[in-house]
């Protein structure tokens, strides 16, 4: 019994920073309606700057101060991010706004190792708290006794803050209605700014608190705002009490469940949350949010299938990459097979994201399973190639089918922070179930057979694999359902009101989507031989969300050219530079700040200004005529 | 008027949030072919009577008959497949679709045509989208991106939408919102027109009196949730209840208590 008590303590002293870095979240949130992606990268900046300041400064003050003071620091850096980036993207549609803090947050990581580098830094215990307190024969540590009393003591400072103070009243108001707030005179920019520092402090604080408790690495800012996404979806964005009462949930059950399930505790996690999704999709303590903002909402320019002359254009440009065999070396085939995949996994999120307006910021789950499955079936069951390429991606169909069910009952933020955790999910299952998956070491020797295991042979499978799911889904785009899709995108409401059954519309295209999205993975797992976490990880979503906004979110066919630029160079600046994540990074900030409309959309863009401005000339001259 | 068929059947339809009553005891009938309005002030329980006949909102007690079916807590799409065409106060379309396609997608729906994951949706019933756009006088804006038409134009496309599926009744709320006298009576003018032709039922809400009593062919008043009045437009003209409540003579209490003691 008492081992039971002593591992609840544990869960509760590790809901402390959970706690603090959701209610962080959840106050940016509630007031500027921006998810701050780089919120786990404050949590991580905390960590280190407090492991810095505790280190120089001795005692009882200095690890105090230390520790306050680096929340302090952190803040200011917050603020700074808010004045310089944040402002300019108030207005953009919420992916954009998540993309570019997912962009700081890789930023941040380079810049991390570049200052502390990669090894794991041991911090100090805190003075005061350095023993454990016996329990019927069960230790405690005296600092999670600290940790524990310390949340509910912060939740009441918050709850002061908020009820007893002018500034806490205008951040209430503005969370019900920013517009009316506005309309009252109240400096917007600062409330925000302040409101930013605010939650910033408290992600700092969370990360300088653990450092008694953790090893400070540079995972870290992932590892947190999984859990904390996991946090708000169960207690509901925007509330402090929501993300309180659900970060000692998921504590506890992470607490508990590793004594159930020790390889796959997350599962616990997962089934609670999708009960709580079932139940009240807006979580716990949430209100409903009202119409999200047109997702991607940039232009207004229907699409178009390809006239009889882009058609052959694009046959061409096929025919072209397929004559490359014949002048290109190995490695350039290889690189090619790789770009050819990656238009599969792009094409098959854009289909999701573009057509059906549900940007998944957990895409690789699904390009990974098809991965694993093809090497579960060449490896285990030692099937054919052929038959493995094609039941491969069935994994992946699965997958989207069952994580695809609960995500599409939710839409904008709620939709990208869940398909987040489900991807971070399937990541946790294939690195810890180590008997099944291999674990961090993978499943090797996946190889093609014979027939198509020289560079240009598996080159031509690919090229071909990819232009025929391409062809298949831009058919799908311009078919019945893509319109469905596309109208239950465009207005929940009306899409309802001509009998189209909404949910059940997107789970089909998420399926899909999923689908494609294995048969890339199934690809990719013969291309390299073998199978790792990696191709389920968070940097894959992403970087297939980059590919299409890169092409043009609001395009056809931007996903392909996305995909080509994109990867082309992303393997060059690999080969160049260490500090690929921060260039990276950058680029990411750099394209939503300045460059939102992508490759292809900037393109239309300017096509159709100069027919526009053609057609006025026209007319002016014909009036010009009439005239004389 | 006893051979034309019921259409719609409305009985103790009440709805409260809380302690209030928004909606409380509403019956009335529609007929096929008849336009009937449904008005009040502001906060008299016409739009929650709305969003419940709609399937939107789940009343508290009450039947709502819809083309023979008892359609209380049934889906909005289950009730437009029924065949009840919907437009909304405030316009919604799909922008990003070309006016012609907005028809379109409406006409796939229809047709059962939705999970069909290889045809062309251009190719699809276009003939017919035209022939709906025409039918609003949209005909020459079919091409159009909808995203650029005026808030007149939408309304009418919105109309074209509500017919694909040859509805037998026509639910619109506010269908004049937003919009211009001259226009406001030109729509109302086309859709009582169309409804005439095809024996459609029509349900609207309006707070253009003008409007009212020029199309509609019975009205019914609603005051504070409650029923106050039904008749043709002279009638309700004439009545001193809906006169108080218009005129704000300060009756508006008195005349709920009578109607409530009376009922």
């Amino acid at each position: 019994m008492a081992f039971y008590f002593v591992q609840f303590l544990t869960g509760l002293a590790s809901a402390a920073s959970l706690f603090l870095v959701a209610s962080g979240l959840s106050i940016i949130f509630g007031v500027t309606r921006i998810v701050n992606f780089a919120h786990g990268a404050f949590y991580m900046l905390g960590a280190y700057v407090a492991f810095t300041l505790t280190e120089r400064f001795s005692g009882a003050l200095g690890f105090w101060g230390g520790i306050v003071v680096a929340a302090l620091i952190v803040a200011i850096i917050g603020v700074l991010v808010e004045m310089v980036l944040l402002r300019r993207i108030y207005h953009a549609p919420e992916l954009f706004q998540l993309l570019a803090t997912f962009g700081l947050t890789l930023m941040v990581q380079d810049i991390v190792v570049m200052i502390w580098g990669p090894d794991d830094l041991l911090g100090r215990r805190a003075p005061g708290f350095k023993g454990a307190v016996d329990f019927f024969g069960q230790n405690i540590p005296s600092y999670d006794l600290f940790l524990i009393a310390l949340c509910p003591i912060v939740l009441g400072i918050l709850w002061l803050l908020f009820q007893r103070t002018r500034w806490g009243v205008l951040v209430r108001a503005a969370t019900q209605d920013r517009d009316m707030v506005a309309a009252l005179g109240v400096n917007q920019k600062w409330l925000f700014t302040s409101v930013f520092a605010l939650g910033v402090f408290l992600a700092a604080l969370g990360g300088a608190l653990q450092i008694p408790r953790d090893a400070v690495h540079h995972a870290l800012d992932l590892r947190i705002i999984v859990e904390v996404f996991v946090v708000v979806v169960i207690g509901g964005l925007g509330s402090i009490i929501g993300a309180f009462v659900a970060a000692v949930l998921v504590s506890e059950l992470n607490a508990f469940g590793i004594l159930i399930f020790p390889k796959i505790s997350i599962i616990l996690v997962f089934l609670v949350m999708a009960v709580v999704l079932i139940v009240r999709p807006w979580g716990l303590f949430g209100k409903p949010e009202a119409a999200a903002r047109r997702t991607p909402g940039l232009t207004v320019t229907p699409w178009r299938p390809l006239t009889s002359g882009e058609r052959l254009m694009s046959l061409g440009a096929l025919v072209l990459a397929a004559m490359m065999p014949l002048f290109a070396g190995n490695y350039a085939l290889t690189v090619g097979s790789e770009i050819a995949i990656f238009v599969i996994f792009a094409a098959s999120l854009h289909f999701l994201m573009s057509v059906g307006g549900l940007a998944s910021f957990g895409h690789a789950a699904y390009f990974g399973l098809g991965a694993y499955g093809v090497a579960f079936l060449a490896k285990a069951a030692g099937l054919p190639m052929i038959v493995s390429l094609l039941l491969g991606p069935v994994l992946g169909l699965l997958g989207a089918a069952i994580f695809g069910f609960f995500a599409v009952q939710l839409s904008g933020v709620y939709f990208a922070m869940l398909t987040l955790a489900f991807a971070q999910i399937v990541w946790s299952i294939a690195f810890q179930w180590v008997e099944v998956t291999g674990g961090d070491n993978g499943i090797l020797g996946v190889w093609p057979e014979r027939w198509a295991a020289s560079p240009a042979n598996f080159y031509w499978l690919s090229l071909g694999i990819t232009a025929l799911v391409v062809t298949v889904l831009r058919v799908m785009v311009f078919s019945p359902f893509g319109f469905a899709l596309r109208a239950t995108r465009d207005s929940p409401l009306r899409s309802e009101a001509i009998g189209i059954n909404g949910k059940r519309v997107q789970w089909t295209a998420f399926v899909i989507s999923g689908t494609v999205a294995g048969i890339g993975g199934a690809l990719f797992a013969y291309l390299k031989g073998s199978v790792f976490p990696d191709s389920v990880g968070i940097s894959l979503s992403v970087d297939a969300l980059v590919m299409v906004l890169l092409g043009g979110v609001e395009t056809v066919s931007g996903a392909v050219i996305g995909a080509i630029v994109f990867k082309a160079a992303n393997i060059w600046l690999v080969s160049q530079t260490d500090l690929s994540k921060l260039v990276l990074g950058g680029f990411i900030v750099l394209m939503v700040v300045a460059f939102p409309k992508g490759i292809v959309g900037t393109l239309e863009t300017i096509r159709n200004r100069r027919r526009s401005a053609d057609t006025k000339s026209a007319l002016a001259t014909s009036r010009i005529e009439v005239a004389e | 008027m006893s051979m034309v068929p019921t259409l719609l059947k409305v009985e103790g339809l009440s709805k409260s949030y809380g302690g209030v009553h928004a909606v409380r005891s509403v019956s009335f009938e529609l007929r096929a072919g008849e336009i009937l309005a449904l008005i009040g002030p502001n906060g008299a329980g016409k739009s929650t009577c709305f969003d419940m006949l709609n399937g939107q909102n789940m009343p508290d007690s009450g039947r709502i008959h819809l083309l023979g079916e008892d359609t209380v807590g049934r889906k909005p799409r289950a009730i437009w497949r029924l065949g009840v065409g919907r437009t909304f106060q405030i316009t919604a379309t799909f922008p990003t679709m070309t006016v012609r396609e907005n028809v379109q997608v409406a006409l796939v729906s229809y047709g059962r045509q939705l999970f069909n994951f290889w045809g062309s949706t251009a190719a699809y019933a276009r003939e017919e989208a035209g022939r709906l756009l025409d039918l609003v006088g949209m005909g020459a804006y079919a091409e159009r991106p909808c995203g650029e038409l005026a808030y007149g134009d939408l309304k009418r496309l919105e109309l074209a939408i509500a017919l694909a599926n040859q509805p037998r009744l026509l639910l619109m709320d506010e269908p004049t919102a937003g919009m211009a006298p001259r226009e406001r009576i030109e729509l109302m003018r086309l859709t009582a027109s169309i409804a005439r032709e095809q024996s459609i039922g029509v349900l609207f809400t309006e707070h253009d009196m003008d409007v009212v009593f020029e199309h509609a062919d019975r009205i019914l008043v609603l005051n504070r949730g409650s029923l106050i009045a039904e008749g043709s437009p002279e009638e309700v003209r004439g009545n001193p209840q809906v006169r108080a409540i218009y005129l704000g003579e300060g009756l508006v209490y008195d005349a709920r208590h009578r109607e409530g003691a009376g009922a």
